[in-house]
């Protein structure tokens, strides 16, 4: 007997091999699944037969391909679990496997605690009694391995960020409390202002510790690039300058098509990918091999964008255009080919470019490729990351927590827009403040009511 | 020697909800008293409910009790708070006259059949093997009963404290209760002291009213009880004032810190902190320059006002001294001093769910004797050993109220699962699914249950049900009748109201969803509509308004069913389940719970403590099936 819901992991050893299987298991698994995966054929995996797999790839809300991936279908019972159960095997790496499960949550499925699914297979009756006694010693230590592997990050900077978020939510419900049990009491309400303050300000804080926990992931599995640029602006020299000499580290991420293939360089200590389809070395033209279509898909998946633009030329209204795409993005604006006549106008590329760094480079005489280092490297590591003491989420739990109790924040700041009364307003505090909680491990009991009364002179 | 099914020591609020219940279920009940005179006597406040409180009481009426119609009766003004803050939240508060409600639960206690009233002191409990038998009073006469029921409220070793005075002593000055105590620790309960108190009482001819702010009372006279469509009794309705301690009032108080038997180290009892008193108050917030209090009415025959928000345990001349800072109480007389109370309880870990003592079997307690604090919260107590003294007669299954079902789910569930370090008092923010646990839905969460009780009658079921089918037809009315941007006025009408205009054709039910608009205010676009009493429509507006919120709730109580519907049971010897921590063994063995959910509860129960008992259970079922 368990709440019967559909959970999902990463169910292969992090950071080991390219393939990375990510498991679902409950009642909607497959449903879930299905939303996010596009097979090739077209086919709905909601039709499909049991155990059967299929190939094609998973897409976010914007259809954006993240990755190619091959999906095990197993229907209830005849599973591990005895319910159904979706297999994903992803080809991309870390950074794809984290991606896909983050869909897979967002549309509806669980985390799955420690030793869940072995759990669930016990109590479905599809592991022998004699099993029981291995299996709450599994369930007991991986738990206590999470625990120490979190306790561990929590010790400094985190558990004390954390800790701040939990605080202000307390005080912030403690303070909305009194008004309601109390409301013969003298307690100032908030005027609207205020409470709308409070809100955004924990949010922002949460906001802040979840860019943290990208840029945790950042250090660890680094940061996904994309060269983009017209016909003939330089772009594989760019790259083969970055790639020249020993600190080169050429993998290729072995899959069933060998569309993509990641290069990854090391800058500062900063594994820096370049994403890159076959053969961007051998054509010049990475637009005219596979579209601008493709080209786009890999912008919006980069983290960071490097912008070629051909100095000799002058800047074209293809250039605008690409310009004009990547304003949301972190972005360097190369201008190549300074080797020959310059006829950029760099003031048109800061009006539309704003904060943009521009570096000069004349990548076929390997000019300008240690300053472009310089400033990759400043982007990732700026302001913050340096710092020992940095607080870095990497774990997976953590941040799912922590997007939860944002995702809440966001639901009160909807529900006081609307105007509705402050009970309905502590509903989501409530269930951000027990996300929050799940990091720390701690649970709201007395919390809120011993803060009414350590703030508040109540009672008649 | 008489026998009788249930005797119920002490006719407080949770004593009256206990044997009228039991008597009322079919059970020879027996309810004895230190004093008849006192029966549901109030001895702070002269007012029953406000936030949660109300909603116990009006959870109480839904499961066939009687507190809310005695409040209906002796009502004297009502107000409704928190009308602001949200539906979940509204709260009912009516000021008693508290000696008609005595009178008037008297009364009801008398004329109740199965149900005989006595007074008499309990000196004694028979306990034979670890079950209760009977009891014995001052006069050396046992009473036996297959069920007792305690309910004896801040009777036990009482004492009251006046400054440096201390005396033995029950509440307003009764009889204590003090070979009961010695009693109950001789069998082997663990008790421990708590301690209230309760402000002066002034003679209201001295007082300048002139000089008080006035409290005004809620228009509508909304009932309590389920039953009542309004409140109608022949009482004289009476006023409440408001003023406020000023800066002469606290250095009164501060002047006199050492002589407040709270501040000299004379009380030990764990109070209440949200009802501090008036020097703990001026202390503990000196940035404070007033503070807030209510005169409020007795009764109709009575010169004495409460003075709310002033209760004390300093001398009575420094309480003089002090009154009389206040404006408008310049010539005031105490009539009845303020003072504090210390009484022996119970710890309600050592109870199980059904309010039965783990350690002495048919044993029951209830109310402030468990540590909890407020007539409200007493009655519900007393209500709920009441049923299931007589449940357990009768060999039927407990009732056990979730905490996603009722606020005395919540209260009970509190205090078994997690105890308590001061007197407990209900409060919204104790109850996790305070959004479904509305007053006004009460009937709709709880009359069912009462009725397979057996303690709503046939007609009142038939009038709930009638009811319910009105809610929903109407709520499907307004789902099916359309309004088109075309039809005469609307839009207009819309604008009119603060809100904007229609684009497309929309349900009435969608447009009552909007914040601006009610379903009061769309009466006008409603050409069709029937003619619904208040509280039908008060739901019909609440159900689909709130309705996106009420289902997330929902959906959160649809999760935790199922560790609430998986029991434990009672026989686990924990200490035999591996990997279980050390003190969640302890824990568990102690507490007992009853489900997998109440273990999750307990204060050093990790999740993945659950998770192994989750394993466990499973290998024991299937154990089981082998055997």
């Amino acid at each position: 007997m368990y709440v019967k819901d559909t959970i999902a992991a990463i169910s292969t050893a992090i950071g080991e091999g390219g393939i990375g299987i990510i498991r679902v298991s409950g009642p909607e698994a497959i449903e879930i699944v299905n939303k996010i995966f596009r097979s090739i054929r077209g086919k709905s995996l909601l039709e499909v037969d049991s155990y059967t797999a299929h190939y094609g790839h998973i897409v976010d809300s914007t259809e954006e391909i993240i990755d190619e991936v091959i999906t095990l279908v197993m229907k209830s019972p005849k599973t591990y679990t005895t319910e159904d159960i979706v297999e994903i095997n992803c080809h991309g790496g870390m950074v794809p496997l984290r991606k896909v499960l983050d869909l897979i949550l967002k549309e509806g499925a669980r985390l799955a605690d420690p030793g869940e699914f072995t759990k669930r297979a016990f109590l479905n009756g599809r592991i022998d009694l004699a099993q029981a006694e291995a299996i709450i010693d599994l369930i007991r230590s991986q738990t206590e391995t999470g625990l120490r592997v979190a306790m561990n990050q929590l010790e400094g900077g985190l558990s004390q960020k954390v800790g701040e978020i939990r605080q202000d939510l307390i005080k912030l419900l403690a303070h909305l409390e009194a008004t309601i049990d109390f409301p013969e009491d003298e307690i100032e309400d908030f005027n609207s202002d205020e409470l709308s303050d409070r809100i955004d300000g924990i949010a922002k804080k949460v906001e802040k510790l979840l860019r943290t926990s990208q840029k945790g992931k950042i250090l660890k599995e680094g940061i996904e690039t994309a060269i983009i640029g017209r016909p003939n602006v330089g772009k594989s020299s760019l790259l083969n300058a970055l790639l020249r000499e020993k600190r080169a580290i050429v993998t290729e991420i072995p899959g069933t098509t060998r569309d993509i293939i990641e290069e990854v360089i090391n800058i500062d200590g900063i594994p820096v990918k370049i994403i890159d389809t076959a053969g961007i070395r051998d054509t010049e033209d990475i637009v005219e091999k596979i579209g601008v279509e493709r080209s786009e898909e890999f912008l919006n998946r980069a983290d960071l964008v490097l912008l070629v633009l051909d100095a000799h030329q002058g800047i074209t209204a293809e250039d605008r255009k690409l310009m004009g795409s990547i304003k949301e993005k972190d972005a360097v604006i190369i201008a190549n080919k300074l080797d020959l006549d310059s006829k950029l106008d760099f003031t048109e590329i800061e009006e539309i470019l704003t904060d943009k760094p521009i570096v000069k480079t004349a990548a076929v005489e390997n000019q300008g490729i240690d300053e472009l280092e310089d400033v990759i490297s400043n982007l990732v590591f700026s302001g913050e990351i340096k710092n020992e003491d940095q607080t870095l989420i990497t774990n997976m739990r953590h941040k799912n927590a922590l997007d939860r109790a944002y995702q809440m924040l966001l639901d009160v700041k909807k529900t006081f827009e609307l105007d509705l009364p402050n009970d309905f307003i502590t509903i989501d505090l409530r269930a951000a403040l027990e996300a929050v909680g799940e990091i720390t491990g701690d649970t709201i009991g007395e919390d809120i009511i011993d803060q009414i009364f350590a703030d508040f002179c109540l009672g008649k | 020697m008489r026998e009788y099914d249930v005797i119920v020591v002490g006719t407080g609020h949770a004593g009256c909800e206990a044997a009228l219940a039991a008597a009322r279920m079919g059970a020879k009940t027996l309810a004895l008293t230190v004093d008849l005179d006192n029966i549901a006597l109030m001895p702070c406040n002269p007012a029953i409910g406000g936030p949660a409180k109300s909603h116990i009481v009006r959870e109480i009426d839904a499961l066939g009790g009687e507190m809310a119609k005695n409040i209906d009766k002796t009502c004297i003004q009502i107000r409704m708070l928190n009308t602001g803050k949200g539906p979940a939240v509204h709260a009912l508060r009516a000021q008693a006259d508290k000696k008609m409600y005595h009178i008037e639960m008297k009364k009801v206690l008398e004329e109740q059949e199965n149900l005989d009233v006595r007074q008499a002191m309990v000196e004694e409990l028979i306990v034979e093997d670890n079950a209760v038998t009977g009891v014995k009073i001052k006069t050396g006469i046992v009473f036996k009963a297959k069920k007792i029921i305690l309910t004896t409220g801040t009777f036990l070793k009482g004492e009251i404290i006046i400054g440096d005075t201390r005396y033995s002593s029950g509440p307003h000055n009764q009889f204590p209760s003090n070979a009961l105590s010695d009693n109950l620790k001789e069998i082997g309960f663990k008790l421990f002291r708590f301690k209230t108190g309760t402000p002066p009482r002034v003679d209201k001819r001295t007082i300048d009213f002139s000089k008080l702010e006035l409290q005004p009372e809620f228009e509508d006279k909304i009932a309590f009880s389920f039953e009542n469509d309004s409140i109608e009794n022949n009482l004289q309705r009476q006023d409440c004032w408001i003023v406020h301690t000023n800066e002469d009032t606290h250095k009164v108080i501060l002047n006199n810190l050492d002589r407040s038997p709270m501040f000299n180290g004379d009380i030990h009892g764990e109070g209440p902190r949200y009802c501090p008193s008036i020097e703990t108050k001026v202390y503990r917030f000196q940035h404070k320059d007033r503070h807030k209090l209510f005169v409020e009415p007795e009764g109709e025959y009575i010169y004495e006002m409460y003075l709310s928000g002033f209760s004390t345990s300093l001398p009575v001349d420094v309480q003089v001294e002090m009154l009389r800072t206040l404006p408008g109480f310049e010539q005031a007389e105490i009539i009845r001093p303020a003072y504090a109370i210390e009484y022996d309880c119970i710890d309600p870990t050592t109870l199980k769910p059904t309010l039965e003592t783990k350690m002495i079997k048919n044993l029951y307690t209830a109310g402030q004797l468990n540590g909890t604090s407020g007539y409200e919260e007493a009655g519900g107590q007393g209500l709920m050993a009441g049923i299931n003294a007589v449940l357990a007669i009768q060999g039927k299954d407990p009732f056990i109220l979730k905490r996603s079902e009722a606020y005395i789910g919540v209260l009970i569930d509190d205090l078994v699962t997690k105890g308590t370090h001061e007197p407990y008092r209900m409060l919204t923010s104790r109850a996790e699914y305070r959004l479904v646990l509305r007053q006004d839905n009460a009937d709709l969460r709880l009359t069912k249950l009462g009725y397979e009780i057996g303690l709503i009658s046939e007609e009142r079921y038939q009038k709930f049900l009638d009811k319910k089918e009105a809610i929903k037809e109407e709520i499907e009315r307004l789902e099916n009748t359309e309004i088109y941007p075309t039809d005469e006025g609307v839009q207009e009408y819309l604008v009119k109201l603060g809100s904007t205009e229609i684009n497309n054709k929309v349900t009435l039910a969608k447009l009552i969803k909007r914040p601006e608009l009610s379903y009061k205010a769309l009466a006008e676009l409603d050409q069709d509509r029937p003619r619904l009493p208040y509280s039908v429509r008060e739901e019909v507006e609440i159900q689909l308004k709130y309705e996106g919120y009420i289902k997330k709730q929902q959906e959160q109580i649809k999760k935790q069913q199922e560790l609430e519907n998986k029991s434990l049971p009672e026989d686990i010897d924990y200490n035999e389940v591996k990997s279980l921590r050390l003190e969640a063994k302890e824990k568990l063995n102690e507490i007992r719970p009853l489900s997998l959910g109440q273990a999750g509860r307990i204060s050093g129960v990790s999740p993945a403590d659950i998770s192994v008992l989750t394993i466990y259970l499973e290998q024991l079922e299937r154990s089981k099936g082998r055997d």
